[in-house]
């Protein structure tokens, strides 16, 4: 399960990106470092503005001026991503990188049946004739859970409702049968119960296909059900990185804590919601030292003067203080 | 809102603080094509059934909260409540109490919404928009104290006065929300309708609101109306709670009985299918299906495509919420599920 046994399929290394502003460059993202194993599922969490869904573009090569990646690299499969040129990146993408993204209904195409759509993907990623790619289109189609797809498959996306328009997605983005998904908030849309059965299938296809996913989130709920491992952002940086029941149930960090803290609870009633007071800095205004210092209970005078940094064991804080001591290590 | 019948207003003591009375309302909107194409096409006319015979009543100081999917038909209740909507059917009443001020009246009702960035106008210094009903409804009677009023209100939901003088842009989505919150109370409202009010919030931020609320609650005496699809939060908030598929309620009672034993096996599903921190990795059963149309709900109980133990009973007759075991539930076999 954890990224160090195996050769990891993609690596990001110190990874920083600048966004250049009027009043100076803005750092977005600062040394974030993870793996991600074959087949495996790593959760990537933090509320807005966090850095989440701007790490998982840059993996996917979609990160727009003015904003840059300044320092670090992205390894796929041992071969440097970060630097290719569009035209490769562009290849690339879809092949051996998926992508899902928040609203299904922004990332299909209106115009095109949902059926033309995927014959467009596969004949364009791999070397299969027209009809061959749509025996294909509609094999995916049957098993990501669309129901009566012989008929679907002819249908425009409009035509189905948000849950089925996800799976939909979810089958474009495996059509080349890609080594690695991004999935932005993939549930984000979508009703509980149809969160529910979204998750069930990323999950099962993950498997079956071992494929990896980056699963970007802000809910720690869909993260602690789905994701093997997870990394919890601030401010621009991973905080904590860990297995998912070991930063669940016994978070370092003490923002992971008050995260999971002030999440109301369905199996008991309390009295107050445990807060986090405060906010999350902007961009330009990050506090020296670490950028949860002023927020933070134990904060010691060496938390405002010195960033502490992400050790390299299994389960991760990046804090002068954490919790525990990292006693089951 | 609605003409207050003596008599009703006589019983106030005796039902003990009752302050909304809702009974057999219903909404429904006509969606079909326009006359002169039906006619053409021989459509028939068709009707979208977004609140079916829906009653509650709210007492006062207490939340009441109302759980659902997408197109369950719970902000078109909410819209009915505040007066923005006209039930089709049906009578939704306040009754007169004793205000804050001594005098006895209806409540003031007022509505907090769900995207704290399209509910506060982006050209209004923010000490303009919690002025402005206290301007209206001539609250205070020169500028001097209508000042310190929206100061004293900033103060109450944690603002500073000195934000009076910002616009609403420079402001965190949790700052925006405390602020209508701030607007809500500056009409001196009793009741507040809150339309998913932190389901745009991140969660750290989400439980700062959630705690303000509870606290506004307490001070100020307030009743809330709590309209969500998060399970958790309404859990938090609740005192009583009715979960609305379809339009229709399938269970409603006190929010610990239905937490602690949902009779329905709507309730009993949703309480399944969410996410839970507390259970990381644990393997659920996802329910199957999607919610039908409004507008051709299935025959008999419309939850029956989706149920795992539908009868053939369950498919040509409807169930009616009746009580069953401290709560009501509309189901033919309630109780069930949870074997």
């Amino acid at each position: 399960m954890t990224a160090s046994v195996a050769a990891p399929l993609l690596s990001v290394r110190d990874l920083r990106i600048v966004f250049d502003g009027r009043h100076g460059p803005l750092t977005a993202l600062d040394g974030v470092s993870f793996d991600i194993a074959p087949g495996e599922i790593l959760g990537v969490v933090g509320e807005s503005g966090a850095g989440k869904s701007l790490t998982g573009t840059a993996v996917i090569g979609l990160l727009d001026p003015p904003g840059r990646i300044a320092g670090g690299e992205i390894l796929l499969e041992g071969r440097r991503i970060d630097n290719l040129p569009a035209e490769e990146m562009r290849r690339l993408r879809g092949r051996r990188i998926g992508a899902i993204f928040q609203d299904p209904l922004t990332s299909l195409h209106p115009l095109l049946t949902v059926g033309d759509q995927l014959v467009e993907t596969i004949t364009t990623h791999l070397p299969v004739g027209k009809a061959e790619a749509r025996r294909r289109a509609l094999a995916l189609l049957k098993e990501v859970g669309i129901p009566a797809a012989e008929t679907r498959i002819d249908q425009y996306p409009h035509q189905f409702s948000g849950g089925m328009r996800q799976r939909v997605v979810i089958a474009l983005a495996l059509c080349a049968e890609p080594a690695l998904i991004i999935a932005d908030e993939p549930t984000t849309a979508l009703d509980v119960s149809i969160q529910a059965q979204i998750t069930t299938l990323l999950k099962r296809l993950c498997r079956e296909h071992g494929t990896a996913i980056m699963l970007v989130t802000h809910d720690m709920g869909v993260i602690a059900e789905t994701a093997d491992r997870v990394a919890v952002m601030y401010a621009g940086r991973i905080v904590e990185i860990g297995p998912v029941e070991e930063v669940v149930r016994r978070p370092h960090h003490p923002y992971t804590a008050g995260l999971m803290a002030s999440i109301p609870s369905v199996h008991a009633r309390h009295a107050r919601l445990n807060q986090i007071d405060g906010a999350m800095p902007r961009l330009n205004a990050i506090p020296p030292g670490c950028a949860f210092n002023p927020r933070c209970g134990r904060a010691l005078p060496l938390c405002r003067d010195e960033k502490p940094g992400l050790p390299p064991s299994a389960h991760a804080a990046a804090c002068h203080v954490p919790l525990k001591e990292l006693a089951h290590a | 809102m609605l003409d207050q019948p003596a008599i009703l207003a006589s019983a106030e003591d005796k039902t003990d603080d009752v302050v909304l009375d809702v009974s057999g309302a219903s909404c429904r909107f006509d969606v079909s094509a326009p006359a002169l194409s039906r006619l053409f096409s021989k459509e028939p006319r068709r009707i979208l059934r977004a609140v079916e015979n829906v009653s509650f009543s709210v007492k006062r100081g207490t939340t009441f909260s109302i759980v659902g999917e997408s197109g369950c038909g719970k902000s078109t209740l909410a819209r009915m409540v505040v007066g923005l909507q006209h039930p089709t059917e049906g009578v939704l009443s306040f009754r007169d109490i004793r205000r804050a001020d001594g005098r006895l009246g209806p409540p003031r009702v007022q509505m907090i919404f769900q995207d704290p960035y399209a509910s506060l106008n982006p050209r209004w210094r923010v000490g303009d928009i919690v002025a402005e009903p206290i301007r209206e409804l001539k609250l205070r009677p020169d500028k001097a104290s209508t000042t310190e009023r929206v100061g004293d209100l900033l103060e109450i939901v944690g603002l500073s006065r000195s934000d009076a003088a910002r616009y609403p842009h420079a402001f965190s989505g949790g700052q925006r929300q405390r602020i209508s919150i701030a607007r809500a109370l500056a009409t001196e409202a009793d009741f507040l309708v809150c339309d998913e009010p932190t389901s745009a919030l991140d969660v750290s931020v989400q439980a700062q609101v959630l705690n303000l609320m509870v606290r506004l609650q307490r001070e100020l005496g307030l009743t809330y109306l709590f309209i969500s699809h998060n399970l958790s939060v309404v859990r938090h908030m609740s005192d009583q709670l009715a979960i609305m598929y379809l339009g229709r309620f399938v269970e409603a009672g006190p929010a610990e009985t239905v937490f602690a034993d949902p009779k329905h096996p709507y309730t009993r599903l949703l309480l399944d299918t969410i996410p839970d921190v507390e259970r990381p990795n644990r393997a659920r059963r996802p329910m199957s299906g999607e919610v039908p149309s409004p507008i051709a709900p299935p025959p008999g109980c419309s939850f029956h495509p989706r149920c795992g133990m539908a009868m053939d009973r369950c498919r040509v007759d409807p169930p009616e919420l009746r009580p069953h075991g401290g709560v009501a539930v509309s189901c033919h076999l309630p109780g069930a599920a949870a074997a």
